[in-house]
């Protein structure tokens, strides 16, 4: 076996290009032919160069919203299945969407305009509702264990998950017909965000959960053993398993408020990736994060380009690539 | 009237008789009571069928629509007073403020309906349940398509033959047909700007922008007020425009549709969201105009109205 910092250079390096490269690419091609010249020639003015607007607010802040919340989703998406244990766990196991998914729907239901920090009231409110959900069931199963119970977690958060979408479907029932289907469209996940506002706002979350993602590498190996042994190793595995969900919904709440709950990322990502470089969480997370962020991407570039000028929802492209790829990982774990 | 008074020469001896029937109290006087009830409650039936024939035939008296579109239709062709119950979006004319609401497109509520007992019911086409459960009630349907501007009198003609108002119909489609192509020749030979007509958006940002395809009735105004809509191609109603599409088209004038009025404060902010693509030519050149407007939700009757505000907008010229 070669040492764990070779491999980690070696995947830091292949998955980084290739995150590179679909970053570098994606912003190229579009529903529209631009000259990269005019959209560079820094004679003519911005507010009349309809190139230049193309690249920098329709598809740059779009490619590196792709880029963000890939490598947040995929991440948490490693971070939930160690902290559970569990295979099939994904950052929206415990809650977070559906609750985020309620504030979303509250705020586009009831049309509340009001903006903070440049940021418009939908993806406020979606994180809003994160933090609630992650609240509820942070404090469930914290309330009837000394430490923090993984089984109650797991149990509140696939509840709170139902409860959440009960509310959802109630309010939507009386809400009107363009409302019902916004929500639903925000549902599918969607990267045009036309500013650099909502990514300027989720730098300091994800700088904060990376750094922890960061920290957690060794901790989640240990964890991965089981709790006891991890224990008699020296963790503390209650504070690791705290840090690894806070965390963990930290990254995957900034994620959804600026792009929708979109799905697969959070699987299928991890587990390719643990195909490729093997199961150690040292190189496991960063090559995720970049995998992801490639892999986020080339959906958004295939979700704006396949049907132009209609557009695909991202969400939808990541599942109809990522369900398949789902079952034959349960197929082949059976 | 030779009806009438046939009816009470048949009742009239026949009462008589049952009444000294009672007053001997015999045997055969039984089958005289007999003779009298079965002859008037044959006549009531006959009756009851006649009227109820009559009335299916010509005219219902007892409407439900679910849309408010046809329920402004049967307003302007006279059959206001027979409308019973309306949809749960139903605005206009005032008097639908005082009916009972027996839901909507996707929460009908079928008992309402039957409580109201209807003899027509106009529901979406698309409500195929609805419409089963209807017609195993034995109502009579009419069945509503949402469709283009040409639909509109289409739809207002007959329905108004279905209603027993058929001359009052051909007369109001006719007028609703004259106000259009008169909006269309106040603009005709004009410079057609490229229009954009944006009907939903989220609030504060550029995203989850839906616009006019080329189908459908806000097509159709866009077209016959003197515009161009950016997107005639895409053959559906309605597009979801992220900002490169937008810029990409250029529309010369963006027409925002908003469910309230707002403060001029509040109307500035939302229009100041377009300043992110300043290369748009209507952005540019600030044409961007909110549209708080009912009568561009409803096809029905008022659609020249419609056109003509939106003619107004694009061509402010024209109507100097």
């Amino acid at each position: 076996m070669t040492g764990v910092r070779t491999r980690l250079a070696v995947s830091v390096a292949g998955f980084g290009a290739l995150a590179a490269a679909a970053i570098l690419f994606a912003p190229l091609a579009g529903s529209t032919d631009i000259d990269l010249r005019r959209v560079f020639d820094r004679s003519l003015p911005f507010a009349d160069n309809t190139d230049a607007q193309i690249f920098f607010v329709a598809r740059l802040p779009r490619t590196l919203a792709g880029a963000v919340v890939g490598a947040a989703l995929a991440s948490a998406g490693v971070v939930f299945q160690g902290l559970l244990r569990n295979p099939l766990a994904t950052p929206f196991t415990l809650g977070i969407s559906s609750g985020s998914a309620l504030g979303a729907m509250l705020a586009i239901t009831w049309g509340w305009s009001f903006a903070a920090l440049g940021l418009p009231a939908v993806p406020l409110a979606s994180f809003a509702g994160a933090i609630v959900a992650v609240g509820i069931v942070y404090w469930l199963a914290r309330a009837r264990h000394a430490g923090l119970s993984t089984n109650v977690l797991l149990l509140a958060g696939v509840t709170m998950n139902a409860f959440f979408s009960a509310l959802i479907l109630f309010v939507q029932y009386f809400a009107d017909f363009a409302q019902t289907y916004r929500t639903l469209r925000w549902l599918m996940g969607d990267l045009d965000v036309s500013s650099y506002e909502s990514l300027i706002a989720t730098v300091p979350l994800l700088t904060a959960a990376f750094a922890a993602f960061a920290w957690l590498a060794r901790p989640l190996n240990l964890l991965s053993l089981g709790p006891d042994s991890a224990e008699s190793r020296g963790i503390d595995v209650v504070r690791a398993q705290r840090t690894a969900f806070l965390s963990g919904s930290l990254a995957t709440g900034a994620a959804v408020s600026v792009a929708g709950p979109i799905g697969f990322i959070g699987i299928i990502i991890p587990h390719l990736v643990r195909l490729i470089v093997g199961a150690d969480h040292r190189v496991v997370l960063p090559a995720s994060a970049l995998f992801g962020a490639a892999f986020l991407v080339g959906c958004d570039l295939l979700a704006r380009t396949v049907m132009s000028p209609i557009e695909v929802p991202v969400g939808v492209i990541t599942a109809l690539i990522g369900g398949p790829f789902f079952l034959w990982l349960l197929v082949r774990k059976g | 009237m030779k009806d009438e008074g046939r009816r009470k020469s048949a009742c009239g001896p026949s009462e008589a008789r049952s009444r000294r029937a009672r007053a001997s109290g015999g045997g055969a006087p039984r089958a005289l009571i007999k003779d009298a009830v079965t002859g008037t409650a044959l006549w009531v039936l006959l009756l009851t069928i006649a009227a109820a024939a009559q009335q299916v035939a010509v005219r219902p008296a007892r409407i439900i629509s679910l849309i408010p579109a046809v329920t402004e239709m049967l307003f302007a062709v006279g059959a206001g007073e027979q409308v019973v119950g309306v949809g749960s979006f139903d605005r206009y004319p005032p008097q639908v403020e005082k009916l009972p609401r027996v839901g909507a497109l996707l929460d009908p509520d079928l008992e309402k309906m039957l409580s109201l007992r209807p003899d027509l019911v106009v529901i979406y086409g698309s409500q195929t349940d609805l419409q089963q459960q209807l017609e195993r009630a034995k109502v009579p349907l009419f069945i509503y398509r949402h469709a283009g501007l040409a639909d509109v009198t289409k739809t207002m003609r007959e329905l108004g033959g279905r209603v027993g108002r058929g001359q009052e119909a051909d007369a109001a489609a006719a007028r609703v047909e004259a106000a259009l192509d008169a909006v269309g020749r106040s603009v005709k030979g004009r410079t057609k700007p490229r229009v954009l007509l944006v009907f939903d958006r989220e609030a504060g940002a550029l995203r989850g922008i839906y616009a006019s395809g080329g189908v459908g009735f806000l097509h159709d105004i866009i077209e016959l007020a003197g515009g161009t809509n950016v997107f005639a191609d895409v053959q559906r109603q309605s597009v979801q425009a992220g900002t490169e599409l937008i810029l990409a088209r250029r529309p010369d004038v963006i027409l925002e549709l908003r469910l309230g009025t707002l403060g001029e404060a509040a109307a500035r902010a939302v229009r100041s969201d377009w300043d992110a693509i300043p290369a748009v030519p209507a952005v540019r050149n600030g044409r961007v105009v909110l549209i708080a407007d009912e009568r561009m939700r409803v096809p029905g009757p008022r659609v020249a109205e419609a056109a003509r505000l939106i003619a107004e907008t694009l061509h402010p010229d024209a109507f100097k």
